[in-house]
């Protein structure tokens, strides 16, 4: 049963009449020092046109010679994305003329990818998603091209070029159509971002062009109410111009319904048009269609005679494997099943990136109590660097300092009451622990005395014995309140739980 | 291989060359002579032969990432057209 099109589109969070179908392309800068085929640097803001040469800009003669951490650094990511990683890989030329592209080609990989077929798992802990394996097609190396700038308030007739990026190293990671929604979507691309970072093969940065994303989207919508249901699919569409993952999300949502109602308005199905490229507009959050580079795009990619093939072996490759960091996934596990923590905590804990969650095993380690380390870490600690607007590298209570906190507590030295007090004057006075308890006049109660001040406080309340006896059990918070009286550092619970032992002995 | 004026005129566009009709028209019987002498290989049975991507033999050959000297700006500008000293200068790029 499939209702009819409608001059509207459902309201938001509707049931929608069709499978949004959705295929991310990301290209992301390694962390190297210098350019991909050349020695020059790739600092991120440096005067324009300072870090060019010969091989960059595409002087004659001049050859390129790869960058041996690039290649590494591919691979790592590759096998972290489940990839399969040929034997041989080649480069190939990808031709187009743009100013910003000074050899008349881009050098990038054409039918022998350095990897394909990986996938990567995007788990719903957080309740974002569900549980999804989107698989990856392939990941490649190439060179970045330069940047154009039009000045059009100063009415500039010229476009202002700089090459200082161009030649910079991306590997362009490319998923199938896996995506089923925006959210879904953005789900991908904090996991995979999340990867990167843990692997260090990037820094990601957004903003500094280090993660870019392009989307491919379209929908299939069913009709007529045969069986197997007839499937009619949209024209692809390739959205550009996302600065940020919102804006993925945005863009996807906006697209989705246009297509939508593109498809109401003329029924045009994917074949019958050329695929067509929109940008976001990020203040009309709309897209638009964009111009096309190229006419047709006809790449007329072919080999690249300056720069030789590159082979691995499977031993090469098993022992770049053995060199793998921690991966976010498995780290996820290993919170759950040897600290004790929920995966909906792990999810938060491993999220916030490798320092905080290397902040939390060493609270962890350090105080042996998981369950407790993780209260503290996703509870104080992330709520004080919110509100400080700290980052974890500049929290200012060490993680051993926290272990022993926790430490304490459980060792009766700290009464639980005051934890979090110690916690907030260690924070803000950035003391360690012993100068802050003493500060603080805090004292180790050991149980002994404990036991002699309970003691005393029964002998002296019989009738809160009796009651207690006669199973009113919250007469002792009373006595609980004088032993507070007497010694401030009295843990009530602690006192409690001494309290009720010793009536139950006496009885016994 | 006989190379119309229709394919000139496509591959003129993505080559960005402004080309008259008579140019085309040369241009036209140039490739086709060329393409034709090259296509000579395909009488030869490949098949059972790997494609070969490199003429060359080598393979791995790779630089350590350590950044070397680039070109100063004045040297990487002084062969454009037009410049402003910081930046290469080309007509307006409309439609980014
Ligand atoms: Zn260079």
């Amino acid at each position: 049963m499939t209702p009819p099109p409608t001059s509207t589109p459902p309201p938001v969070g509707a049931v929608r009449p069709y499978t949004v179908i959705v295929g991310l392309e990301v290209h992301v800068q390694l962390a190297t020092h210098t350019k991909l085929f050349c020695r020059c640097p790739v600092k991120f803001g440096a005067p324009p046109n300072t870090q060019t040469c010969p091989v960059c800009i595409g002087l004659p003669g001049a050859l390129p010679v790869l960058n041996e951490t690039a290649y590494y650094l591919s691979v790592v990511t590759a096998l972290a994305l489940n990839c399969e990683i040929p034997a041989y890989t080649k480069w190939d030329r990808k031709n187009y003329y743009y100013p910003d592209l000074p050899k008349g080609y881009q050098i990038s990989q054409f039918d022998l990818p350095m990897s394909c077929n990986g996938w990567l798992d995007l788990s719903d802990a957080q309740g974002r998603c569900s549980n999804r394996r989107i698989r990856i097609i392939r990941a490649h190396l190439e060179e970045d091209a330069g940047k154009s700038m039009h000045d059009e308030i100063a009415g500039r007739a010229d476009t202002r070029i700089d090459l200082n990026r161009t030649g910079t190293p991306l590997l362009e990671i490319v998923s199938q159509p896996d995506l089923r929604s925006s959210a879904e979507a953005k789900a991908y691309l904090t996991e995979l971002k999340l990867l990167l970072t843990y692997l260090g093969v990037s820094d990601c940065n957004m903003q500094e062009g280090s993660l870019r994303v392009d989307a491919n989207v379209n929908l299939h919508i069913p009709v007529g109410s045969g069986t197997p249901e007839e499937i009619i699919e949209t024209p692809i569409v390739e959205i550009k111009n996302m600065n940020s993952f919102r804006a993925v999300e945005r863009a996807l949502d906006f697209e989705v319904d246009r297509q939508y109602r593109e498809w109401q308005a003329t029924g045009k199905q994917k074949g019958e048009m050329p695929k067509q490229t929109r940008g976001w507009d990020d203040i009309h959050e709309v897209t638009k269609p964009q111009r096309s580079k190229e006419e047709s795009s006809d790449y007329r990619y072919f080999p690249d005679p300056d720069l030789v093939p590159v082979t691995t072996t499977t031993d090469q490759l098993e022992a770049i494997r053995s060199t793998l960091k921690e991966l976010p996934a498995a780290l996820r596990l290993r919170l759950i099943t040897d600290y004790g923590v929920t995966p909906y905590d792990a999810d938060v804990i491993v999220n916030q990136g490798r320092t905080l969650a290397d902040y939390f095993l060493a609270v962890a380690d350090q105080c042996g109590d998981g369950k407790q380390a993780c209260n503290w870490v996703t509870q104080e600690v992330l709520r004080s660097m919110k509100e400080g607007n700290l980052t974890i590298e500049s929290f200012p209570i060490p993680s051993l300092e926290l272990g022993r906190l926790i430490q304490s507590v459980q060792a009766g030295k700290l009464p639980r009451s005051r934890a979090k007090e110690v916690f907030g004057v260690m924070l803000e006075q950035i003391l360690d622990l012993d100068t802050t308890l003493s500060r603080l006049g805090i004292q180790a109660v050991d149980s002994g005395a404990l036991t002699d001040l309970g003691r005393e406080l029964l002998a002296a309340n019989p009738k809160v014995v009796a009651d207690v006896q006669a199973g009113k059990e919250q007469a002792i918070g009373a006595l609980v309140g004088q032993a507070k009286k007497s010694n401030p550092n009295v843990d009530p619970g602690v006192m409690r739980q001494i309290l009720l032992d010793l009536i139950r002995q006496s009885a016994g | 291989m006989k190379i119309e004026p229709a394919d000139v005129s496509k591959v003129a566009l993505l080559a960005r060359l402004d080309l008259s009709a008579e140019e085309m028209q040369a241009m036209a019987a140039h490739l086709s002579g060329i393409v034709g002498y090259v296509q000579q290989l395909q009488e030869i049975d490949t098949s059972g032969v790997e494609p070969m991507a490199h003429a060359i033999e080598l393979r791995n050959v790779m630089a350590k990432d350590v950044v070397a000297a680039s070109l100063s700006r004045d040297a990487a500008l002084s062969n454009a057209p037009r410049h402003d000293g910081e930046y290469y200068l080309v007509p307006a790029v409309l439609g980014e």
